[in-house]
């Protein structure tokens, strides 16, 4: 049964994936009311995620699914055990879901305000309760012999998994706000470098004091193993280079960082699934919690031939939304200044859209700033458009 | 108790994400046919139609996406015994739908979107057409494990579990392969009804909404062949649930005893669990036989017989479902269906005398006929579904085994409050902005009549 390890694998880059990619969504979400201070600088923060974000948080379904279909068990005791504290987690990706498409549908100041609260709230509780349930997957959780979970609520709020969960979202806000910084101009990059400086601090001391607490936990000896390392390490990079204000490098760090700590979870849980603190004995493993070998070897082929393509698609739709927002382009037409790229272009993705916008003939293209068009030959021939419709 | 509740909640979550489904399939396979006329004929009506029906996928989809999470994670919390005995067999196609299809509508849709400025015509009306493709793969994924669920196939037993052997099965089964069509089906009706109504309301207020015109034909052109092609499929698939299912069935004609041939009553009055000789009103001879069979003679076994076979087969047990949800739920999806044929044939005819924008009665109708494809579906899946019962898997594990044993009733009740209130007023919401968007005017059109402009993105 080679591929039940894989399959762990499989499922340690699944949730790598959804935080690497999603954990900037949940920080933009937290974050876009204290970037924004308007209208326009707010739905300019959420912009920078619109078209991204749905196929993100797919990563979280597929792994729910792939815990499903190679560790039945696993996925069962799980989500019966973790019941309500899994309808807190659906109220919060409900809310957050709907709250990017609704909240551009009405005018009013306080229809914006609720969703933007929608948003916010949805986007704290995400990463605090899969923090919590992560985290209460090693520490362990009162499961009995047939594996059923036999503790109450509350008992999911162990100190640890807390811990678990505060370190991820203190990680979100600042993968967040290095995500802003390459992605929007002007005061809102200010304000998100500000933001960043102000979290970092604490999300580093977060996530050494959890690291220890996982290392501990874990009883993996006197020393940290290479994957702890790398996350102690690049949380301090991460801290380092949002001081030194260096945006891809911080962004880097804090990816880094983010699944560094996912895979040092799942790496010192493994062969466990679920630890009993009942009894030892009692614990999930990945060997007597696998579905067959037959199930095993057809769900890998398959996401071997799918995984690269959505992969190469995903990217691709990276490459195509690589250009920055600025609140500017939310402002009514006659205030938009008309910046010919971003105010800062040391970063890759702001050398590419500098070096594609330089040709613009402001004069004959008011829009072209806001919306700069890929292909050379049409960007002369933007039309202003006001983008209120959503 | 704790099943009544867990069942309840099951129902209600799966009845309220199945309205927004077919929206999604349906509005995105006639969005997508939209684009395509413009990329044809580049003329600016079919793209300020585009953009319009498509406010209405966008806001759909949003619930949609967000009410399938709720369906993917409730097979664990609700029903783990389930889960843990079926989940080799029937995680597979849901892990696969993840890879295959959701990954697929997400982030073409996120292109389509925003991707108007930024992707060029073509690779632009492709991304539409494979958010359409993508939500009609992740229709195909979930109904090839719900078929296995009604008639399991590919498998093996191996110490009392059931263990895949076979993943092709899953996608051959006649269950799969029909129930399938006739999903797509239902859904790409439902989809052309709201594209008629939101049509039929503007061209009853006149105007400059003139235009509306184009979505009528076209709605009721894709309407009329669906609706004729999803009542044959539905007339095989009632004859292979005969087969595999045959309690179903004959719960559905409230058949107690053995017939040969068989009529098909078009009401009656009575019956129910406990009343087994309701007083049956217009009986049509030998229809029952047609649709059960495909032959004029057929026979149908009746639930006595069926209860006897099954409790020497299975054990002592009562395995006949609900027979008036069964019965009732026949006939409400096919009386409606019906209706709904009639409408569209009668716009078909319209739309050939040129009357169609003018025929006000026509267009009231149309237009109120939207409520009918939702309760047609919901009644074809009551009917499916509790016609499935006792059993989860049909023959394999009943319903009440599945449960989870670490869920209380006390956890039920918050989680059924909780899911009801809030999707009560996503819902509430949800209708409001339709409605509100679907009476808007048209986008105005481009400044300049260039037909070779780029069309600006749309922005949150």
């Amino acid at each position: 049964m080679a591929l039940v390890p894989f399959w762990f694998i499989l499922i340690t880059i699944l949730w790598t994936g959804f935080f690497i990619l999603e954990g900037f969504d949940l920080g933009v979400g937290m974050l876009h009311a204290v970037v924004g201070r308007d209208e326009a600088g707010r739905r300019a923060v959420i912009n920078t995620i619109g078209p991204l974000w749905d196929g993100n948080e797919v990563w979280l379904i597929v792994a729910g699914a792939a815990m499903f279909a190679a560790f039945p068990g696993w996925y069962a005791t799980m989500f019966s055990g973790m019941y309500l504290a899994l309808v807190i987690l659906l109220c919060g990706l409900i809310l957050r879901g709907v709250s990017f498409e609704y909240r551009g549908k009405d005018p009013s100041r306080r229809w914006r305000g609720f969703w933007s609260w929608a948003l916010i709230a949805g986007s704290f509780i995400v990463p605090l309760v899969i923090g919590i349930a992560l985290g209460d997957l090693l520490h362990g959780l009162p499961i009995d012999s047939s594996h059923e979970y036999t503790g109450t609520f509350w008992d999911l709020f162990q100190p640890y998994a807390i811990l678990t969960g505060i370190m991820l979202v203190s990680l979100c806000l600042l993968h967040g706000a290095t995500f802003i910084t390459m992605k929007t101009t002007d005061e809102l990059r200010r304000r998100a470098w500000r933001i960043g400086r102000q979290v970092s601090p604490v999300t580093g001391l977060l996530v050494l004091a959890w690291v220890a607490w996982t290392h501990v936990s874990a009883h993996e000896g006197a020393f940290l193993n290479i994957i702890e390392l790398i996350a102690a390490l690049s949380v301090l990079a991460a801290v380092w280079e949002v001081w030194g204000e260096h945006q891809g490098l911080a962004f880097t760090a804090t990816t880094v960082t983010i699944a560094s700590c996912i895979v040092t979870l799942f790496v010192d849980l493994y062969p466990n699934l679920m630890v009993s603190s009942t009894n030892p004995a009692y614990s999930l493993t990945a060997h007597n919690s696998a579905s067959p070998s037959y199930t095993l070897n057809v769900m890998t082929v398959v996401s071997v031939i799918l995984l690269p393509v959505v992969l190469a698609y995903t990217a691709w739709t990276y490459y195509v939304f690589r250009r920055r927002v600025s609140a500017s382009q939310f402002r009514p037409a006659a205030a938009a200044p008309m910046p010919r790229g971003p105010s800062d272009t040391s970063g890759p993705q702001a050398v590419a859209a500098g070096s594609r916008s330089a040709g613009t003939a402001p004069g004959t293209a008011p829009a072209s700033a806001q919306a700069p068009a890929p292909a050379g030959s049409r960007r002369g021939r933007h039309r202003h458009w006001r983008g209120g419709t959503r | 108790m704790q099943e009544t509740l867990a069942r309840w909640q099951f129902g209600f979550v799966t009845v309220n994400h199945f309205f927004f489904v077919p929206v999604t399939i349906g509005l995105a396979l006639l969005t997508a046919m939209l684009q395509t006329s413009w990329y044809r004929r580049k003329s600016p009506e079919y793209l300020r139609l585009t953009r319009f029906f498509g406010t209405l996928l966008v806001i759909n989809v949003a619930i949609g996406v967000v009410t399938g999470l709720v369906q993917e994670f409730q097979f664990g919390m609700n029903w783990s015994a389930y889960s843990r005995l079926v989940g080799n067999v029937f995680g597979a196609p849901l892990a696969m739908e993840g890879l295959a299809a959701f990954f697929l509508e997400s982030t073409f849709l996120g292109l389509w979107l925003f991707g108007w400025d930024k992707l060029s015509r073509r690779v632009h009306l492709a991304t539409i057409w494979l958010v359409f493709l993508g939500s009609v793969l992740s229709a195909a994924f979930i109904m090839a494990a719900n078929s296995w669920m009604q008639h399991p196939v590919g498998y093996v037993m191996v110490h009392g579990n059931p263990q895949l052997n076979d993943i092709w099965a899953l996608f051959t089964n006649p269950v799969f392969v029909w129930g399938y069509t006739k999903v797509v089906l239902a859904a790409i009706v439902t989809g052309a009804s709201v594209m008629l109504a939101v049509s039929a309301w503007q061209l009853r207020r006149g105007g400059d909404r003139a235009v509306f015109a184009i979505p009528a034909r076209l709605s009721l052109a894709v309407l009329v062949p669906a609706i004729l092609l999803t009542m044959l499929v539905g007339d095989e698939l009632g004859v292979i649930e005969a087969t595999y299912q045959p309690m179903k069935i004959a719960a559905a004609e409230a058949q107690w005893t053995t017939c040969q041939p068989c009529s098909f009553s078009l009401f009656q009055i009575g019956g129910g669990n406990n009343d087994q000789t309701p007083t049956e009103i217009i009986a049509i001879p030998h229809l029952l036989s047609l649709l059960a069979t495909n032959h004029w003679n057929g026979k149908v076994v009746g639930l006595d017989p069926l209860q006897s076979q099954y409790s020497k087969q299975y054990g002592p047990g009562y395995y006949v479902p609900n027979v008036f949800i069964q019965y009732w739920g026949m006939r409400v999806m096919a009386y409606l269906a019906l209706i709904v044929t009639l409408v569209g044939l009668w716009g078909l005819l319209l739309a050939r005398r040129k009357k169609l924008a003018t025929s006000r009665v026509f267009l009231w109708c149309a237009q109120w006929m939207v409520i009918l494809p939702f309760l047609i579906n919901t009644a074809g899946w009551f009917l499916t579904e509790s016609g499935r019962q006792p059993w989860i898997v049909q023959g394999i594990m009943l319903t009440k085994n599945g449960l989870s044993p670490s869920v209380s009733t006390t956890w039920l009740v918050i989680s059924l409050t909780v899911f009801v209130l809030l999707y009560a007023s996503l819902g509430t919401v949800d209708l409001i902005l339709m409605l509100r968007y679907s009476r808007k005017q048209l986008e105005p059109p481009h400044a300049e009549p260039d037909v070779e402009a780029p069309v600006p993105a749309v922005q949150y």
